[in-house]
């Protein structure tokens, strides 16, 4: 079994800020707009370095998207920055109409994503956002899982045309996935490969993942792990390859069961390749007030969470 | 020989011209399929024949989605299709004959514009209200950025100014000193449901723009000639630290008498009969599709 290892921990809003800036840098037509979050969304480096690049739009979320329509159509490459909640639900007919059907090169940047937003609460801590924007045609969806991919695939998302989410969040969590890594959109991550059942899981979770494979591993159970950090378009191919080759599959995300990665992966299996299928993840509630581990606990996608749905989805494995 | 005054004259006149042929094209397009928006449409006919036929810098035989080095307009209220739909293949966007296939099947031209079928002229979907001051907000953005000092221009409707993304967009324009940035309201004072006073009441429209510091100019929306000299006195206004919005007042319906006076027309369709009666009333100047 492959042991992956950190050195340090790093938010994935932080990977954000260093690629927009790296991105600006060898595209003098990424710009950016932020809606009164500039600190939070680490942009700051960006709008020091290109001053008329950046706009401040105010708390105004539903004129950012429209405006960052109207720069994709004059051949910008734009980057709106806000929370999670503020860059989605709150502006979806917005991005429906004016970004996704309009099929414009916009780039959707959501920190603060999910539970680990910590204690601002549910007003805050938004768990439907995957659904939401990858129900959009022409929409692409990355939740990348730490630091060091955040970064590489906001530089990659600069690179691609078409209307992007691009979700992180805001805790500093292992930084393990390579420096300098190359991002490829639609892709998966085959961190390992396990004979007993694959764990696919996306953002904060992948970590969880690995942590729970290892324990799982302790136990005499080997458990493959898969970094599904695109959404949408999902790699079919890696989700199928894992199923066949161990008939038992979970899924992990800081995210509603509704909607989210679990539901695109049972799909897929479904329609192609039925299999025991465990989700880890937050069943049909609003979160609350706390700090990033003691939701994670308590909504139950936590690492023990993981190894118990390992547990039972062998039990239900037909092979 | 002709004076510049009577040069002047037979501009307007081809103009109006135009209009009435644009009116006839709305009128049947909407009759054809028994659906779509005639009210607005007709009240700013004389708007998008003046723009197209005489204002904007545009190129219809290459149109690029960029717009740079053109003038870009935008239409907010994308309810009124048929009138853009007819100005564009009259100005040659793309052939008349399309014009048939209106809010049909397989056509380009849906019910509300988009860009998702590839109809050249058409640079994003309306038809959800108050996105489009957002939109040409930001392509003036990017032609700054271009150093291209072509205009923008946006269309919004009267009772699309209830929507709240509007004003999030007018306190953008000014601080951001967005002065390459025409804005025009339809101020025909109808909505769906009746006249804006009571369905919602907008106030006073020129304190409104003015506390949100725009350069307010007003215009009559249905007087052909009165419009083009104040759309070509914009320019006079334009990179002056200031967005400009043109408060246009229009009638819907203008140029079918029993269309006027009342927003009965804004959705619905002429029947055969009013059809007949409302196409008598309006000169066949550049031959039906």
């Amino acid at each position: 079994m492959k042991k992956y290892t950190y050195t340090e921990t790093k938010d994935t809003r932080s990977g954000f800020g260093e690629g927009l800036l790296e991105a600006g840098k060898k595209n003098e037509n990424v710009v950016a707009l932020c809606a009164d979050l500039i600190g939070s969304l680490k942009m700051d480096a960006f709008e020091k370095e290109f001053p008329q690049r950046f706009f401040q739009t105010g708390i105004a979320e539903a004129n950012m998207v429209g405006l960052a329509a109207g720069l994709a159509t004059g051949g910008k490459i734009p980057f709106t920055g806000t929370f999670a909640n503020f860059a989605t639900g709150r502006v979806y007919d917005q991005i429906r109409q004016s970004v996704a059907y309009s099929n414009k090169n916009v780039k959707i940047a959501a920190s603060h994503a999910g539970l680990t937003l910590g204690e601002d609460g549910a007003t805050h801590q938004i768990m439907e956002d995957i659904g939401l924007m990858k129900m959009l045609p022409n929409m692409t969806v990355i939740c990348p899982a730490d630091f060091n991919q955040t970064k590489a695939a906001t530089i990659a998302v600069a690179e691609f045309i078409g209307p992007v989410y691009l979700r992180f969040g805001r805790p500093k969590v292992p930084n393990f996935t390579p420096e300098n890594q190359k991002f490829e959109i639609g892709k998966a991550d085959i961190l390992q490969t396990g004979n007993d059942l694959t764990i696919i899981a996306c953002g904060h979770l992948v970590w969880k993942s690995l942590e729970a494979a290892e324990e799982l591993n302790n136990q005499g159970i080997s458990a493959g792990v898969i970094n599904m950090h695109t959404i949408k378009p999902l790699d079919k191919q890696a989700i199928l390859d894992a199923a066949k080759n161990t008939n038992a599959i979970v899924t992990a995300e800081e995210h509603l069961m509704n909607g989210g990665l679990g539901d695109s992966v049972a799909q897929i299996l479904s329609t192609n390749y039925p299999c025991a299928l465990e989700m880890v993840a937050v069943n049909d509630k609003f979160g609350e007030s706390g700090t990033p581990e003691q939701l994670l606990e308590k909504y139950h996608i936590d690492t023990p969470d993981i190894i118990a749905a390992a547990k039972r989805v062998i039990e239900r494995k037909i092979n | 020989m002709p004076s510049i005054l009577d040069k002047k004259m037979a501009e307007i006149h081809e103009l109006q011209n135009i209009a009435s042929q644009v009116r006839r094209d709305i009128l049947r397009m909407v009759h054809q399929n028994n659906s779509g928006h005639p009210g607005g449409s007709l009240g700013c006919a004389d708007l998008f024949t003046a723009l197209y036929f005489e204002i904007l810098k545009h190129n219809p035989k290459d149109f690029t989605m960029d717009g740079i080095n053109q003038d870009m307009f935008f239409l907010s209220n994308g309810h009124i299709s048929p009138v853009w739909y007819s100005v564009l293949a009259r100005s040659g966007y793309f052939p008349v004959e399309e014009l048939k296939t209106f809010r049909s099947i397989n056509s380009r031209l849906q019910g509300h514009p988009t860009t998702d079928k590839n109809l050249p002229g058409i640079r994003i979907a309306s038809g959800s209200l108050g996105q489009g001051i957002s939109v040409a907000a930001g392509a003036a953005l990017a032609k700054k950025l271009n150093n291209d000092n072509n205009l923008v221009y946006c269309l919004t409707g009267d009772g699309e100014l209830q929507e709240g993304q509007i004003w999030e967009a007018a306190m953008f324009c000014p601080h951001h000193k967005i002065d390459n940035l025409v804005v025009i309201v339809d101020y025909n004072k109808k909505q769906i449901d009746g006249p804006t006073d009571k369905v919602l009441s907008l106030g006073n429209l020129q304190d409104k723009w003015e506390a949100f510091h725009w350069k307010v100019i007003t215009a009559n929306g249905n007087n052909m000639e009165e419009l083009v000299e104040t759309l070509r006195n914009v320019r006079n206004y334009t990179n002056k630290s200031k967005p400009v919005v043109i408060l246009m007042s229009t009638e819907m319906g203008f140029g079918v008498d029993f269309m006027m006076g009342t927003h009965k027309w804004h959705g619905s369709a002429p029947n055969d009969e009013q059809l007949d009666k409302a196409l008598s009333q309006l000169d066949e100047t550049l031959g039906d599709y």
